[in-house]
């Protein structure tokens, strides 16, 4: 039932013109969505990018064993120079090392273990608790919508970084402690979307016959609700993706993230800082990365609400 | 517009008093033990006895709660463990690097964004506009401390190494010391801040300036034969100008977390190092009162922005 309805709702789109084929074939929203995707230039770059990344990420120990060095191994016989400084790249060190004498590129590739594990699991987490919370203040309205509607405005007003400060002060940085702190602060945001959606959504008729077939607030939600609310929230995760890595990157390199000697882009970036006037290559491989990683999901993130909402208005317009 | 004011300000209230509340359970309720964190690691247990009957953390909590709340609202924050000195001087001491910072910061953010966005949308799909465009998506994309360790490297030390030694790489000038001296320290800090952020403003002014541009009231403005630029900055600016104005008030908590990671890279001594130190050296009293000192002012700031706004727009004054 609800199947046929939900597809009438979002299928508001105009129909393509059928390419003189004697069957009309239909197509559902999100097929189209899927074809205009693939049909963008940019978001098929994007994709390989952030693709590319991934791979480099889980393949992070087999790089190690052909770099012949693990991401924490100090070689100081090669990996500096007499005078103790890093070494510039070279073919035993593709982006040179550290100033332990460490394989830039194998750190680079650890590091993109830690960014995307962070900016995944933090921003499927925030949507998953934004969507809950959001479809929970929506659909009931009140004075339940009232307090979280209300807990959300705190939040989103909330110095954040300095109350991560703050909680770190008391219970030691880590990965977990910083995943924790970016989620907390970014349901919120999911949150405020989806309770507008929800108590746009909640007025339509189907709804209303859903409710008149004796379906259960429960069932009306994640059944005729939901699927509804995909496609937003499909957008901002793939946005919320690139701002939780950044996040990471800025905790670990205030040294309130990843705890050093593992590596991550932040807490590189900062161990950096202290030579990049004798070791350029130190900064420009993690600053790299990063920014390539937070440029491609940007991008892709916009192509998505680009294929999802062709009208919309886009983050980045692009002329095609 | 009183009463969209008074709303606003009792918002700002209960945030700042879910906030403290936050800070004390943090810090006095969460099952962690201060008293010992404060006596250090290798403290006897009478040490440790001692330290926590002098915070007077076994007292009952409600207890605790009251006293915690009634220094608050005297201003008493405390004295630093670390170097024993009054919290609220130590804050006084920091915090007109911060907020010279903060403001620069917010000034040269709005006016960028907003003269981007403005200029973008007259011309939409110039030059103009794909240059605004594609600058705002880099910068988007840029983490802050990024971006401050690209100006470090090549507008601080690639300029100094060419002999041009104009962009200090780190320090602080007072301003009431040398005015000048105080620019040019903070010009790199400033415009880290504000790049990253401007990036956002320049697209929402954009796009609701486009909108206004399409009302009813700029073609009659246009129609009584009233220049452009007077149509646009008088007529269409005023009323696109709402929604940047809001978003303002929304970001001002990224404005603290940008002063924050800039001090650190910039070597600033303002309220971020501050906090950033008293983590390093366990110093509870100032961690607790840089949160609570700059949340206020961020509260403080959001009403500041809400009064903008109600002057801005004609149908909030009304009401």
């Amino acid at each position: 039932m609800s199947g046929i309805l939900i597809e009438s709702e979002v299928g508001a789109l105009p129909p393509e013109p059928s390419a003189g084929g004697p069957a009309i074939q239909g197509r559902s929203p999100w097929r189209l969505a899927w074809a205009r995707l693939r049909s963008d230039r940019v978001a098929i770059g994007c994709a390989t990018i952030i693709l590319l990344i991934s791979l480099f990420a889980i393949f992070a120990p087999l790089i190690a064993h052909i770099a012949g060095h693990g991401p924490n191994d100090q070689d100081l016989t090669n990996g500096l120079t007499p005078g103790g400084l890093p070494r510039g790249p070279s073919a035993r060190f593709w982006f040179g090392t550290d100033d332990l004498g460490r394989d830039v590129f194998v750190r680079v590739a650890y590091g993109a273990r830690i960014s995307l594990i962070a900016g995944v699991v933090a921003s499927f987490l925030a949507c998953t608790i934004g969507v809950l919370i959001g479809m929970t203040a929506g659909y009931f309205g009140g004075a339940v919508d009232t307090f979280l509607a209300r807990a959300m405005d705190v939040i989103l007003s909330f110095p954040f970084l300095l109350f991560a400060i703050a909680l770190i002060s008391l219970v030691g940085p880590s990965l977990t402690v910083a995943i924790g702190i970016i989620v907390f602060f970014s349901w919120a945001a999911v949150g405020r979307i989806v309770r507008g959606q929800t108590l746009s959504i909640k007025e339509r008729e189907y709804i209303e016959a859903g409710r008149s077939l004796g379906a259960s607030d429960v069932r009306i939600m994640f059944v005729d609700i939901f699927p509804n609310l995909l496609a937003p929230v499909l957008v901002y995760l793939t946005l919320l993706i690139p701002a939780s890595i950044a996040f990471e990157a800025t905790l670990s390199f205030l040294g309130l993230g990843v705890v050093p000697p593992t590596a991550s882009w932040g807490n590189m970036l900062s161990e950096s800082l202290g030579f990049y006037q004798v070791a350029w290559w130190f900064e420009l491989f993690p600053g790299l990365f990063l920014l390539a990683t937070t440029l491609s999901f940007n991008l892709l993130g916009d192509s998505v609400r680009d294929a999802l909402d062709p009208r919309g208005e886009r983050l980045f317009r692009r002329a095609r | 517009m009183i009463r969209f004011l008074v709303r606003r300000i009792i918002l700002g209230l209960v945030v700042l008093w879910v906030i403290t509340a936050a800070v004390f359970v943090m810090f006095y309720v969460a099952p962690h033990n201060v008293a010992r964190a404060i006596a250090g690691r290798q403290a006897s247990p009478d040490t440790v006895a001692a330290v926590s009957r002098r915070l007077g953390l076994n007292r009952p909590i409600l207890d605790q709660y009251g006293s915690y709340t009634w220094h608050l609202l005297h201003g008493n924050l405390g004295y630093s463990f670390y170097n024993s000195t009054a919290v609220r001087s130590l804050l006084w001491q920091r915090a007109p690097v911060s907020v010279s910072l903060a403001l620069g910061a917010a000034v040269i953010w709005l006016v960028l964004g907003v003269v981007s966005g403005v200029v973008a949308a007259v011309r939409p799909r110039s030059l103009v506009d794909r240059g605004a465009n594609i600058a705002a998506l880099f910068f988007y994309s840029m983490p802050s401390f990024l971006l401050g360790a690209v100006f470090l490297y090549f507008l601080f030390f690639r300029l100094h190494l060419a002999g041009v030694g104009f962009f200090p790489g780190s320090g602080y000038v007072p301003l009431t010391q040398d005015p000048v001296e105080w620019a040019r320290h903070l010009i790199l800090p400033w415009f880290t801040v504000a790049l990253v952020t401007a990036a956002a403003y320049t697209r929402l002014t954009r796009s609701s300036m486009i909108d206004v541009l399409g009302e009813d009231y700029i073609r009659t403005a246009r129609a009584k034969g009233l220049r452009e630029r007077r149509v646009i900055y008088r007529h269409a600016l005023r009323s696109a100008l709402t929604p940047v104005v809001t978003q303002f008030g929304i970001d001002l908590g990224t404005l603290l977390g940008g002063v924050i990671i800039v001090e650190s890279i910039f070597g600033l001594p303002g309220l971020g190092q501050l906090a950033l130190q008293s983590v390093a050296n366990e110093d509870q009293p100032v961690i607790i009162g840089t949160v609570i000192v700059a949340s206020a002012c961020i509260v403080v700031a959001n009403i500041a922005v809400d009064l903008g706004y109600a002057l801005l727009d004609a149908r909030v004054r009304a009401h």
